[in-house]
């Protein structure tokens, strides 16, 4: 992950950063570029273990990281994220285990949702890090119940809802908006922009000049943002997340990030993409793009981004050992959690 | 005859449907230049372009809502929904609407729609890209439901479904998409519906299944085979008209009637079935019903070889009425 000549440099002096970032500002970048390292090796280890079969599935949020990272650390342990497809990083900035998170991935005895889900669709009760279907858009309404319910109660706290350009389309995305203008609700609406629905790209999701004008649809702001520039996205996040705290309702964050994955371990880009595509994404790293700002300003040694990587390789093995050697979810577990009067009439089989 | 798998016929279905007919369209998510995320319309972007095969914004609404306006001014819309689970968004305009039009215009605008939609489990997709929902269609007047097992009914009812005036469910069992390959007959051979396959026949048990349950109750009845039960396995393919003289002789002649299939099993199609057969064969059974389904449980990702019927709980379960005294 060395800085290729091509990387599109972040555009700040420290004196900047600062501005946007506040006082710890050099702390909270370090932080970051350990979290998106660990990001980073994350999904670049669990689509090897994907191509040799070792998990079932995996989304990747490779092009994401400094949304994700920057969510995070943005957020106070009283906010609340309502998750897309790719916002499982936050949740382990927010403090989720990796370990926890990667027996969900293995979907083994020891994750929390008893491998029910298919893999990064974690839960993370204990962090404000909701539980997701894999159905698109349906998530967005859930982030303005949870904004009535923190304003009902007089408790502090920010419902943050994500999701993709694609997910716009979704009916569930209008109503959504709707209500929490309507309500004028602390909701921060968090659109995840990797320019790509599977192999629709954003130009033909709608017609609309960006995704950020929707907003005014529905009677408030929206802003978009350059998400593969960590500065930027933590900054905007941190005076939208100031503006909601202090009464003056919902707003519409569009990141716009480059996917540089695949779709998922299901899809084959090549069928789609213009060949231009891999380049412009890589110069758009958001790993890199920190990483180079770090270096060229001093503060990321080469012994200190070394430690960074060999850091978050060791963390992501050993979470991966110790889930490959949990057994899978015990047999009984498939009719607990659910009302079902019938289940145990139905054991498949027998009459 | 060519050799096609399941999939391919599909794809090979749709592109002789819109050359036979320029109304004949296709839409959906990634249907276009991408070709689905099944392959099945692969090449039809190339070969009829934009206007005929449409890449939509992500919305089942959209798609469904579309459609039906495409239908009431005499297109013949082709849908595509990427996973049966992602339909429900569309379940207003399917069940409010597309199923309804007919009836509630007096005739004057039936909706010319076919849904294609991938269902089913087995391929490792958890909650929501493996769910068999089926009986929430079969149970809204006014829609017709259709399952191929084979790719030779793949094409040939689709092409039925894309020649009826009614809307239609067309459900591909995507486990066996590519599993399942056959001869599949060249041209326009349609299958109708309302009709029935007995895949293989017998005189102890009557299996019935459809869809991608179809291939293990076929491997249950081998291995019943073995131990003297000779089990008779009928391949539905039309839910919805259901072939109720195939299910009734089926009975008349063994007596016994297993049915088969991967939904809950709760208000499922089996008890349909069931009770079709309390109605229409009562004396001619010899054992009480039995039904091999899914559990009355979300569909699991970790669980899932134990929530799906297999060739073992399904031969298991017609042993014991082939053999109920
Ligand atoms: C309602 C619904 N329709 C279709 C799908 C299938 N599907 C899964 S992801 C996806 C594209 C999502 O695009 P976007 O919202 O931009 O999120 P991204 O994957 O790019 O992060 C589609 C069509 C789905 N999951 N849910
Ligand atoms: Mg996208």
């Amino acid at each position: 992950m060395s800085p290729g000549p091509s990387v599109v440099p972040l555009p700040y002096s420290p004196d900047q950063v600062e501005q946007h970032l506040g006082a710890d500002w050099s702390s909270v970048m370090l932080s970051a570029y350990r979290w998106m390292v660990l990001g980073r090796t994350l999904d670049a280890r669990m689509q090897a273990l994907q191509r040799q079969g070792r998990v079932g599935f995996y989304g990747a949020a490779t092009g994401h990281e400094a949304v994700n990272v920057a969510a995070g650390l943005a957020t106070r342990p009283e906010d609340w994220i309502v998750p897309g497809l790719r916002e499982q990083l936050s949740a382990l900035v927010r403090g989720h285990s990796l370990e926890t998170y990667t027996h969900h991935l293995f979907a083994d005895d020891r994750d929390p949702a008893r491998g029910r889900n298919m893999p990064c669709h974690p839960t993370a009760r204990e962090v404000h890090y909701v539980s997701m279907s894999s159905v698109i858009g349906t998530q967005i309404p859930h982030a303005v119940g949870l904004a009535f319910a923190l304003r009902s109660r007089s408790d502090a706290g920010v419902a943050l809802a994500f999701f993709g350009d694609g997910a716009t389309s979704a009916n569930d995305f209008h109503a959504a908006l709707n209500f929490a203008g309507d309500l004028r609700l602390p909701v921060l609406f968090c659109c995840a922009n990797n320019q790509w629905a599977i192999s629709v790209p954003v130009s033909r999701q709608t017609a609309a000049p960006s995704l950020a004008s929707k907003a005014t649809a529905y009677g408030f702001a929206g802003t978009r943002v350059d998400g593969t520039d960590f500065v930027a996205v933590y900054g905007h996040l941190r005076s939208a997340l100031a503006e909601i705290r202090a009464g003056h309702g919902p707003f519409l964050l569009e990141f716009v990030v480059y996917r540089m994955t695949p779709h998922s371990s299901s899809d084959d880009p090549k069928r789609y993409q213009p060949p231009t595509w891999n380049d412009e994404a890589a110069a758009h790293d958001p790993v890199t793009r920190l990483e180079s700002w770090l270096v060229t300003n001093h503060l990321l040694p080469a012994d200190e981004r070394a430690r960074v990587f060999t850091e978050a390789e060791a963390s992501v093995r050993a979470a991966i050992e110790a889930a490959e050697g949990t057994p899978p979810p015990n047999p009984g577990s498939l009719t607990e959690d659910v009302y079902s009067p019938h289940v145990s009439a139905a054991s498949s089989g027998v009459p | 005859m060519t050799e096609l798998t399941l999939v391919q016929a599909v794809n090979r279905g749709l592109q002789e449907a819109m050359r036979a007919d320029s109304d004949v369209l296709v839409l959906g998510e990634d249907v276009g230049v991408n070709g689905g995320v099944f392959r099945a319309t692969e090449g039809l972007f190339k070969e009829f372009g934009a206007e005929r095969v449409i890449d939509t914004p992500l919305s089942e609404t959209g798609i469904v809502g579309t459609a039906i306006g495409m239908a009431l001014y005499g297109l013949k819309p082709i849908a595509e929904i990427q996973f049966l689970d992602f339909i429900y968004p569309a379940f207003d305009q399917i069940v409010s609407e597309l199923a309804k039009f007919r009836y509630r215009s007096g005739g004057q605008y039936p909706c010319h729609v076919v849904i294609r939609t991938p269902y089913g489990g087995g391929i490792r997709g958890g909650l929501y890209h493996s769910q068999s929902t089926e009986a929430y269609f079969c149970h809204t007047p006014g829609l017709k439901v259709v399952v191929p097992s084979t790719p030779a009914d793949a094409k040939g009812l689709l092409l039925t479904a894309v020649h009826d005036e009614d809307p239609v469910l067309f459900l591909e069992p995507k486990r066996i998409y590519r599993s399942v390959t056959g001869e599949v007959p060249e041209g326009d051979v349609r299958v109708p519906f309302g009709v029935a396959r007995t895949v293989r026949e017998g005189t102890d048990v009557s299996l019935y299944a459809y869809g991608a349950m179809v291939p293990p109750t076929v491997e249950a009845a081998e291995t019943l085979a073995a131990d003297g039960i000779s089990a008779e396995v009928i391949d539905l393919r039309s839910l919805v008209p259901l072939d109720e003289a195939a299910v009734i002789a089926s009975v008349e002649k063994t007596g016994r009637a297993v049915v088969v299939h991967e939904a809950a099993r709760f208000c499922g199609y089996g008890g349909e079935i069931a009770a079709l057969l309390a109605e229409k064969a009562f004396y001619s059974l010899k054992a009480p019903i039995a039904r091999v389904t899914g559990y009355d449980t979300p569909f699991p990702y970790a669980l899932e070889n134990l929530y799906l019927p297999n060739a073992q709980t399904i031969a298991h379960a017609a042993r014991a009425t082939a053999r109920a005294t």
